[in-house]
């Protein structure tokens, strides 16, 4: 099936098991599921039901047990460059600094161009004054923003995010969603963002990818029209919230 | 800081009168007292022998150590990222594990005769095991997601190992090396024993052989603990350096 026009990532027919203890256990039945260029997709689900395992595969971790996975027409089949993952702040590397950490995927440039690439994201991430610290000190909010920098220097078109704020306060979870807002209307880049908070991704997502249990498949895609900034507490932004809920299946009241 | 000096210098000294009086007690052929053993430090320096053993037991220690971490370090690596070389290889390593490099003294002195090869090749022997094995299990226990975020930043296999695995690996491999310094120390003195005739170990075994010189003999023991205390807390530096850069106990 050739893929629409402006669709940047493009899943057919994905299917993935796994071996078990007693035979195999199915995880992901037969996705499919298309991303435009420059757009904001969250991948929501339950714990467990496999959407990163759909995160690795995109990125080309890990392979499937059928289906394809192609990026503007080509298929993938390893990691590549073009495309960063971000993990929950446990990607950056321990024994570089701030500066060492974004400058990582910037081998190739010459000095000056690496060193200036470096200064315009250690600011656009807000870690001015942290060049020359160690990963240990910083907070994991820094961590996080820290990643985020390292992934947006070697400048990718698409960005892969597996819970990258899951391991964060909530009120700093909050604000690196503002961030990202922020950076992504500024550099237009794809995202991939998988989560398992409702909220997050009716705050964050252009289309939202209700996944089902396992073993997953795309049980709805729910469109987001409303503008950023988005008002917590308008009539649009608790409808697309309660329809989500009522897609899962969950009361609206604990 | 001054309290620990203070608390350190009052054990040596208790232990120093120790030797002093069970020395007195004791017959002068069967412990010398630490005077006389202090003479004999002294007479060694004068003779000249004392700089040229340490040297010579340093030397071999060098080589030794030095080959071994070159060549044990890529090949551990390699059998930690290789599912298949760790199985063929491993049961291998397990089974030369158990013996003692001294028990290769024959070995050696058949292949390299009596010098500093045959010494140089028992603490290669010594230090290539612990190394190789420690290289493999640092390996295998990467964070993976260090190794995918290389990947993704497009490195291939070589610059993987360089800029992630490596560094990544750093803080366990610099244990092993420190341990396998030790362990190189140990055996270069009993290497000596048997498969030269100069250093440390040659010292303590001729000083006995050669008129019952047991100050002598005290004298030699007392500097190879001194060189393996220095040995140990050199690499221990490096080792607190990598520690404190990231974070561990600063």
């Amino acid at each position: 099936m050739p893929a629409a026009a402006g669709v940047k990532v493009s899943i057919r027919g994905l299917s993935m098991r796994f071996p078990a203890e007693a035979g195999t256990v199915d995880v992901l039945q037969d996705l499919d599921l298309d991303v435009r260029e420059g757009e904001l997709v969250c991948i929501l689900g339950p714990s467990g039901c496999g959407k990163s395992t759909l995160l690795n595969i995109v990125g080309g971790f890990v392979r499937p047990t059928a289906g394809t996975v192609t990026i503007d027409g080509v298929r993938v089949t390893e990691p590549d460059r073009r495309r960063i993952f971000v993990f929950q702040e446990r990607g950056v590397f321990p024994w570089l600094t701030v500066e060492g950490n974004i400058a990582f995927g910037l081998h190739h440039l010459p000095d000056g161009e690496r060193r200036q690439r470096v200064e315009h994201y250690v600011a656009l991430v807000g870690l001015g004054g942290f060049e020359r610290t160690y990963p240990h000190a910083l907070s994991g909010g820094m961590k996080q923003r820290l990643e985020v920098a390292r992934a947006l220097a070697v400048n990718p078109d698409v960005l892969y995010l597996d819970e990258p704020f899951g391991a964060l306060d909530s009120i700093t979870r909050l604000q690196m969603r503002g961030e990202l807002l922020r950076i992504w209307q500024a550099e237009r880049k794809t995202i991939l963002f998988v989560t398992h908070d409702i909220d997050e991704s009716v705050q964050l997502a252009d289309r939202i990818v209700i996944m089902s249990a396992r073993p997953s498949t795309i049980q709805r895609i729910v469109e987001v029209d409303l503008e950023h900034p988005r008002d917590l507490s308008s009539r649009g932004y608790i409808e697309v919230r309660d329809r989500i809920f009522e897609e899962i299946g969950l009361a609206h009241k604990v | 800081m001054l309290r620990r000096v203070l608390i350190a210098s009052s054990g040596v000294a208790v232990l120093l009168a120790a030797w002093q009086l069970a020395a007195a007690a004791a017959a002068p052929s069967l412990l010398p007292g630490p005077l006389p053993v202090v003479r004999a430090v002294g007479e060694l320096a004068v003779k000249g022998l004392l700089l040229r053993y340490v040297v010579a037991s340093l030397f071999r220690v060098t080589w030794g150590y030095s080959m071994a971490l070159v060549t044990a370090v890529p090949i551990g690596i390699a059998l930690g990222l290789s599912t298949w070389a760790e199985r063929a290889f491993n049961p291998f390593i397990q089974l030369l594990r158990p013996i003692s490099p001294l028990g290769w003294i024959p070995i050696a002195i058949l292949w390299f005769g009596v010098g500093d090869l045959s010494a140089i090749f028992l603490i290669f022997l010594a230090s290539f095991l612990p190394l190789a094995v420690a290289s493999m299990h640092a390996v295998h226990n990467l964070d993976e997601t260090n190794l995918r975020a290389g990947r993704n930043f497009g490195l291939g296999r070589l610059a993987l190992v360089r800029r992630v695995i490596l560094p990544a690996a750093m803080p366990q491999l610099l244990v092993a090396m420190r341990i396998t310094l030790g362990i190189a120390w140990l055996v270069v003195v009993a290497a000596e024993m048997i498969a030269v005739n100069s250093g440390l170990g040659f010292l303590i075994v001729d000083a006995r052989n050669a008129g019952n010189r047991y100050d002598l003999v005290i004298a030699g023991m007392l500097m190879i603990g001194l060189i393996g205390l220095l040995l140990d807390s050199g690499v221990r530096r490096l080792e607190r350096i990598e520690m404190r850069r990231r974070g561990y106990g600063a």
